[in-house]
């Protein structure tokens, strides 16, 4: 299955050439959770604080779908 | 040594009180709201002669805790007809606590045309004629430096204060003497305005740290808030490198990012405008340019970063996420250097950046501003400065420019614009946005913590389950953080380490020798809050305004297609330790 990866701050560190506007279009196994895309790519589970699957807060053990729009972020705050 | 310093603007007479016993144990918001109540004939016309305008430091104002030294302005808003308090940070509010002033009453009115400014020394105050009229915040700054120094602290009101504006905010310069910390929001400029007081100068010399009960106390309670606001990675680090403008990304994802004046939760161009962009950029023009700048003194978080021009020279600090929003997304612009000059602008006119910045974009909701046109945006806030009509109405902030420009979609509660979290897609900030006695405000209540960044727990934004509970929990705890003179940004370590709360209490009781618990906390916050809503109660606004426009409730919002659908009996609970009269 095809997924658009977004990532946030820090965690942009991690993925070299990692391009803000594009994002990452990656093609993973079927049925992949939201853990194990992230130890795919290589991003730190222990700095991933929020992760949105499709704008809804999703938690590593949940599987993603075909088309699926993922973004990890660490701790972020403002006001 | 504590003393109010009561200031005539009709008599010119400057005189220091002691403090009554019923305002003992009160600072920073708790203050002015229960000066205001008190002292506020609460159906007074906000820009007439028996308002009064206060500023108080917080209660560990002039202390060595972290970041505790915000300054609280309150009156009646001429801009939501209610009670207000706006808080700011810079060096007022810490010198005004060293020279032992817990609250600065202003009264009365000079004389229609007159400007007066207000020299502070130890022990000393004075009303002097004041030259600077017609001047904006930083030509103003730059005089009054000339003659009085670096080592002091201004507080003043650029030209929309001096016209009357509604959105008029009150700037206090920061500690490189920019006059870019303001006390943004409800019009408090206008009330400065409208007393014909341009200016406060603040002179710190002779001035002294608060005495301690308990100094070693004190200073153990001190250095434990400090280690849980290092150690937290939006305190510590987060804010410092990115700004609270980290936030347009993630409220983009979460489709709660308002866009075209709330008619979509998602920007295209949210990464142009972006912390990550805002630091990128600002390394990459290095110069006078920082990431990571503090705007008072003792703050540890250094949210407030500097933005250079391409040349390196400095343009402004970087632009909060509220301001970002409101001229970008909301206004359909994605031009960071151009958002950049607004918010400039926005400093030097001396006016609230989201209630312009929404205005603006309801303003091209109604034709009079083409959509994203970066052009026109820059020539209406040149107007502001000119006092052209148009300037004028859009000074005067979101409701005035709807009501104008015949806008039916008009994202203000009170009179006072929301801020930069659609309330259909994070839910528990719109309870906030409608039931605060301020007005539209995120700050009143920061729900989006929980509803979105997994501070406080976890709360899902969509639903309206839990959110009346969620909101009134954050509202009497913000009353408390404003009483304290703390940053509300400290609120993230507060939420998530129990810690961070138990020193705040520590410092309080080492310092006034109170033996005060968390309980005790929620009470001052409760009490705060119930002043507030009496105070508006009296002033003839009733519950029936605690409520959002109805667009919020009748239209869905893309992506998630959400309306709000939190119903206004649950609404009118928010506050439910306070009895309605029938």
């Amino acid at each position: 299955m095809r997924l658009h990866i977004k990532l946030s701050t820090t965690l942009r560190d991690y993925v070299s050439g990692y391009e803000p506007e594009r994002g990452l279009h990656l093609e993973v196994p079927e049925g992949m959770t939201v853990g194990e895309l992230a130890r795919h790519i290589g991003l730190p589970l222990e700095e991933i604080k929020i992760v949105m699957v499709n704008g809804r807060h999703s938690e590593a053990d949940d599987a993603m779908r075909d088309g699926d729009r993922v973004a990890f972020f660490p701790a972020v705050g403002g006001g | 040594m504590f003393r109010f310093l009561r200031v005539n603007m009709a008599t010119k007479a400057c005189v220091f009180e002691d403090v009554p016993q019923e305002y003992a144990g009160l600072g920073g918001r708790a203050l002015t709201s229960t000066i205001v109540a008190r002292e506020v004939p609460p159906t007074c016309t906000p820009l007439g002669p028996h308002n009064k305008l206060v500023f108080a430091p917080g209660l560990l104002g002039a202390t060595n805790s972290p970041n505790s030294n915000r300054l609280s302005v309150g009156c009646k808003s001429p801009l939501t007809d209610g009670i207000k308090e706006s808080n700011a940070g810079g060096q007022p509010g810490g010198h005004l606590a060293k020279l032992g002033i817990l609250a600065i009453i202003v009264e009365e009115m000079a004389a229609e045309g007159e400007w007066w400014q207000l020299e502070i020394d130890k022990d000393s105050a004075r009303l002097v004629p004041c030259e600077l009229g017609g001047l904006n915040n930083f030509a103003a700054v730059e005089k009054l430096v000339e003659k009085f120094g670096k080592e002091c602290s201004y507080i003043t009101i650029g030209r929309a204060g001096e016209f009357k504006l509604t959105a008029a905010s009150i700037a206090c310069t920061d500690r490189e003497l920019r006059p870019m910390r303001h006390a943004g929001r409800g019009g408090v400029g206008a009330v400065m305005g409208s007393k014909g007081l341009k200016a406060i100068v603040v002179n710190p010399a002779a001035g002294s740290n608060h005495p301690l009960e308990d100094e070693k106390a004190f200073r153990e309670a001190s250095k434990r808030f400090a280690k849980a606001l290092t150690t937290h990675p939006i305190c510590g680090t987060g804010l410092a490198e990115y700004g609270t403008a980290v936030l347009v990304n993630i409220l983009h994802e979460a489709g709660g990012l308002p866009t075209a004046n709330f008619t979509v939760g998602q920007f295209d161009g949210h990464e142009g405008v972006s912390g990550e962009k805002l630091n990128a950029l600002t390394k990459e023009r290095g110069g006078e340019g920082s990431v990571a700048h503090g705007c008072m003194s003792g703050c540890i978080i250094r949210c407030s970063g500097l933005l250079a021009d391409k040349k390196g020279k400095f343009q402004s600090k970087w632009p909060e996420y509220e301001t970002l929003w409101a001229f970008g997304p909301h206004s359909g612009i994605d031009d960071l250097d151009a958002i950049s000059r607004y918010d400039y602008m926005c400093d030097d006119i001396g006016v609230d950046t989201i209630d312009v910045g929404v205005a603006v974009g309801v303003a091209m909701a109604g034709g009079a501003i083409p959509y994203g046109d970066t052009k026109a945006v820059l020539r209406v806030m040149e107007e502001i400065s000119e006092g052209t009509p148009l300037g004028r109405v859009i000074g005067c902030g979101t409701a005035t420019t709807g009501r104008v420009f015949g806008v039916r979609r008009v994202p203000c509660v009170k009179g006072q614009s929301l801020p930069a979290y659609d309330p259909r897609a994070v839910k528990g900030v719109g309870v906030t946005y409608a039931t605060t006695p301020m007005g539209a405000d995120h700050t009143a209540g920061y729900a989006v913590a929980t509803n979105i960044l997994n501070s406080g727990g976890k709360l899902d934004p969509l639903s309206p389950k839990g959110q009346v509970e969620l909101s009134r929990n954050l509202q009497i705890a913000t009353a408390s953080v404003d009483s304290v003179g703390l940053c509300l940004f400290t609120a993230f370590a507060l939420l998530d380490n129990p810690d961070a709360l138990a020193a705040v209490v520590d410092m309080l009781n080492a310092k006034f020798g109170w033996k005060l618990t968390g309980d005790d906390v929620v009470t001052l916050g409760q009490r705060v809050l119930s002043t507030e809503v009496d105070f508006n109660r009296r002033a003839g606004i009733t519950i029936a305004a605690d409520r959002l426009p109805d667009f919020f409730i009748d239209e869905k919002l893309p992506p998630h297609n959400t309306t709000f659908d939190i119903p206004e009996e649950e609404l009118h609970q928010t506050f439910n330790w306070i009895e309605e009269k029938k």
